[in-house]
């Protein structure tokens, strides 16, 4: 079977039973994504198919024909990182790293649904959906950070996608 | 390594106080800032390698088998029944050999051995090799074991009379003083509270994972571990070979809070695997063989008694706790340790007692001691301060001690009133309605409430070794680890600042056992120790340099890589001819009981309880600090939002399930046990209380990884009392506890 990671085309045989997650990991040498519980609890395995973000450890390599994939080495490297990766940076949005690259690749994912309008369980208004730190943080939450930069990751996350107003909670409002 | 030349240690015993800090005469002016972490854009793009991460050539992979039993022993492993499946190698165990118990934080001999023997579910017995993953993954799960089974003691509650008085540890079992009966009885004010809290695990992100490989007779293990110094030596013991046999590698730890001081079962059968494979094995635990068999963090039954004076000045304290551990363990859960100095009141009464129960191991868990014991301690006093009428910030201001209560020493540092202060009025403290149960917006009720933090300061033997390199960068090497604490950045800030040098020009080189001895990640002693050794060897380096210079070394300043001396510079690069090299080590001495060391703070947390679901969201939380020096703003910034979190996860959702028929652990993944999520956690705010402890180590910093956690949990209470009047004392407070206690609609 074939497919595009990171803008490479791969000729593979992967057993049937490999993950996506472990086709990059073990088979690929791509160990960017990581490997938290392997059953979609966690999100550390996240990167993009096609564009969407997916947890790559629930999915099979093997239902990827001619897919592009772009995982976390596929977004930027030191000296030339992609802006979210530079926010995460800056806004310190990770400690022991762990969950990062999930994070970021969640986050570019998220972005490009909030740019298609796509309401979630947040969204006050299912017509106009505007991006405050409500919606960030319940798009997000399917990415665990036991280090717990959240407050961290909301700030890389707004100022990537230039909203500058500082929202409050809406909890209880 | 570097350094075969002998190179002149710089050794101090912590037996006086320094009083003054090079730290504070440095030029480069890096030193405190918030600088972006120095690892960071390997981390942000991947390229960060975990233990897990490393390829060898031909390298098996090995899936873990744990025991389906809670009590028992194994009477047979039909290996046969898989070694014919396609890819399978072999089925290793070794009954004597294997580690029954994962390893204490700070031990530096082998756990508990042997599997043939159950004493917990879950327990690793055997481990599959294959040659992919997927392969040995399948056959452990079919790999048939005959067991017999035997009765265990699975719950808490069904034996919690039977306890014994564990050994001490960083703290004394049973402490007394004074008669608190009798102060109970003449005080003006009382309160005699219980509280209980579950069990807990720390659920780094990363799983514990090994790659082992044997060259002749040593072995290279890349492991998970937070003190690779002391866990090669559990290891080498464990295996019964010398200390200079094992290498324990592990230069990026995806998160630790305890789990990983100690060696977990993956490292022993890996390394035995390996040895019988005569091939590199790759030992990656589950998530859910975390869960089962690294450690948990005791469930606690404590009871707090507080006896004031009729202006609320404490004249009595008392914390008795209950914990529980496997047979023959030594550690128990600390929850009365910041019990000891936080308050006053002569007399006093604060007691561990241990009930023994068939559940994986009990060891450290983020700020061991206080994380628990605050969450009641703290409670405790906002009951007080509700029953006496006074605002529970007044209530910790008529509470500051002169000396420690028990100790009659002073105390090194001591900001808490600073904290609390600064906390209340940033916070909008005086907006809190003291009744509770009287601001309403919609169909929220809407609570303030506060906790003071404390953290003991601690401080291990340390080494570093620094080189100035003759291109005029340095080294630093340290067998130190950085679990997302900031180590690489914080040592190369303040190497940068004494030898005057960008701290992208230090490189910083950690988490190997090969390289000088550290006391590694916990405990909230790293920055401090790894940094003070990391301080004296630069120190002996500005010496040599200033000796080359034939001035003396206060007559010199370095910055931007020139030393500059009697209105010349030059640069080091051209100073230091081929290179030169100096160790540091740091040791606790004197000063450990000549002042009482630790970290405070202040949580304030306001939190929207649900008037119909019960439902609790925090919606505001602040934490001012006062933790000596800080190192480097931002990392010290992300330690505490750290540990604010782990404070919501404990009073909000944390809790492990144990089967009482079983031992099994019944929610063991991260679907079932609930650490908290980014929706969970509002845009936490910290601040830091200047601060400068000259008692603790030359950079007068102190602990601050787990201070957050200290008391956040109990701030969270409070609030949700003054919300809606619900005081529940039974941890995680979840909707159900609250419910029944809520007003009326
Ligand atoms: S590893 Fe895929 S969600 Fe956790
Ligand atoms: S950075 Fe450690 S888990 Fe998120």
């Amino acid at each position: 079977m074939r497919f595009t990671i990171n803008g490479r085309l791969h000729e593979v045989e992967p057993d049937i039973r490999t993950s996506l997650l472990d086709l990059c990991r073990e088979h690929l040498g791509l160990t960017g994504p990581k490997k938290g519980c392997d059953h979609g609890q966690c999100g550390a395995c996240t990167i993009l198919v096609n564009g969407r973000r997916v947890n790559s450890c629930l999915s099979l390599a093997v239902m990827h024909q001619e897919d592009e994939i772009v995982t976390i080495e596929g977004l930027g490297e030191p000296g030339s990182l992609h802006p979210m990766q530079q926010a995460f940076l800056h806004h310190d949005g990770y400690q022991c790293g762990y969950c990062t690259p999930g994070q970021i690749c969640s986050a570019v994912g998220m972005l490009d649904e909030i740019a298609k309008g796509w309401p979630s369980h947040a969204s006050t208004d299912l017509e106009q959906v505007s991006l405050d730190d409500a919606e960030i943080s319940e798009r997000m939450s399917g990415n665990l950070c036991r280090c717990a930069a959240y407050p961290n990751i909301v700030d890389a996350i707004r100022e990537v996608a230039g909203a500058d107003a500082r929202t409050g909670s809406d909890v209880g409002a | 390594m570097f350094g075969l030349g002998k190179s002149h240690t710089n050794s101090l015993r912590m037996d006086a106080p320094q009083p003054t800090s090079l730290l504070d005469i440095g030029a480069q002016n890096v030193i405190g800032k918030p600088l972006d972490r120095y690892e960071g854009p390997l981390k942000v793009s991947g390229r960060a390698l975990y233990s897990a991460e490393y390829v060898f050539p031909d390298m098996a992979y090995g899936v873990l088998v744990g025991a389906r039993r809670g009590a028992g022993r194994v009477v047979s492993i039909d290996a046969e029944a898989v070694t014919s499946l396609p890819g399978v190698i072999d089925v290793v165990t070794d009954f004597k050999t294997f580690i029954r118990n994962p390893g204490q934080g700070g031990e530096t001999e082998a756990p508990t051995q042997g599997v043939e023997e159950i004493v917990y579910f879950g327990q690793v017995i055997a481990i599959v090799l294959a040659e992919s993953y997927e392969a040995a993954r399948d056959a452990a799960i079919r790999l048939p074991v005959e067991y017999e089974e035997a009765a265990g003691r699975f719950d808490f509650a069904a034996h919690k009379h039977e306890t014994d008085v564990p050994p001490e540890n960083n703290t004394p079992a049973h402490f007394g003083q004074g008669d608190l009966d009798q102060a109970m009885a003449e005080a003006a004010f009382t309160v005699d509270a219980s509280f209980t809290t579950p069990s807990q695990n720390s659920a780094a992100m990363e799983p514990h994972a090994s790659v082992a490989m044997w060259d002749e007779d040593r072995l290279t293990l890349y492991g998970s571990y937070q003190i690779p110094t002391k866990d090669a030596m559990q290891l080498a013991d464990a295996l019964g070979v010398g200390k200079d046999q094992v290498r324990i590698v592990s230069h990026f730890v995806g998160g630790g809070f305890g789990s990983k001081l100690g060696i977990a079962p993956e490292t022993t059968a890996a390394a035995i695997a390996a040895k019988r494979l005569g091939r590199p094995v790759k030992a990656v635990m589950l998530r859910q063989q975390v869960f089962d068999a690294t450690v948990r963090r005791s469930n606690t039954e404590q009871r707090i008694r507080l006896a004031a004076d009729a202006h609320g000045r404490l004249i009595g304290i008392g914390h008795e706790t209950l914990t529980s551990n496997l047979p023959g363990e030594d550690y128990f859960e600390p929850a009365g340790i910041g019990t000891h100095f936080l308050y006053p009141g002569e007399h006093r009464l604060i007691t561990h007692d241990q009930v023994r129960l068939n559940l994986v191991l009990s060891g450290s868990m983020r700020a061991p001691g206080e994380a628990v014991g605050m969450l009641a301690l703290e409670t405790a006093m906002d009951m007080l301060a509700e029953q006496m009428a006074i605002d529970p910030v007044e209530l910790r201001r008529r509470n500051e001690p002169l000396l420690d209560p028990e100790k009659n020493v002073p105390y090194s540092s001591r900001s808490l009133r600073e904290c609390l202060d600064l906390g209340a009025q940033t916070f909008g403290w005086d907006a809190r309605e003291t009744r509770p149960a009287q601001r309403r917006e919609g169909e929220w009720l809407i609570g303030m409430g506060m906790a003071a933090a404390a953290r003991s300061n601690l401080l291990q033997s340390e080494e570093a070794k620094v080189r100035i390199e003759p291109s005029g960068r340095a080294v630093i090497e340290t067998a130190m680890t950085d679990i997302g604490t900031g180590t690489y950045s914080v040592l190369s800030q303040i190497a940068g600042e004494l030898l005057g040098l960008d701290p992208r020009s230090v490189d910083v080189r950690l988490g190997d056992s090969d390289m000088p001895a550290s006391g590694g990640s916990g405990g909230s002693w790293g920055a401090c120790g790894s940094g003070s050794a990391v301080y004296l060897a630069c120190e002996e380096l500005r010496r040599q340099l200033a000796k080359t210079l034939g001035v003396e070394p206060g007559a010199m300043t370095l910055k931007d890589g020139l030393a500059i001396a009697q209105n010349k510079s030059m640069p080091l690069a051209e100073l230091v001819g081929d290179g030169i090299e100096a160790m540091g080590a740091i040791s606790p001495g004197k000063q450990k009981d000549a002042v009482t060391q630790a970290s405070y703070g202040a949580h304030f947390a306001e939190v929207a309880v649900n008037a119909v679901t019960g439902e609790v969201r925090v919606r505001r939380m602040l934490g001012v600090f006062a933790a000596g020096r800080i190192l480097n703003e931002k990392t010290a910034r992300s330690q505490c939002l750290g540990g604010m979190t782990f404070g919501i996860g404990a009073a909000l959702t944390e809790e492990l399930l144990h089967d009482g028929r079983t031992g099994k652990l019944v929610n063991r993944d991260l679907a079932e046990y609930h650490i908290p999520v980014n929706a969970d956690v509002p845009q936490l705010e910290v601040l830091f209380v200047a601060e400068r402890d000259q008692h603790s180590n030359p950079l007068h910093a102190k602990g601050l990884g787990e201070l957050g956690i200290s008391g956040a949990g109990a701030a969270i209470t409070n609030a949700i009392y003054n919300a809606c009047g619900v005081r529940v004392r039974d941890y995680p407070l979840t909707l159900d506890k609250i419910l029944p206690g809520l007003p009326d609609l």
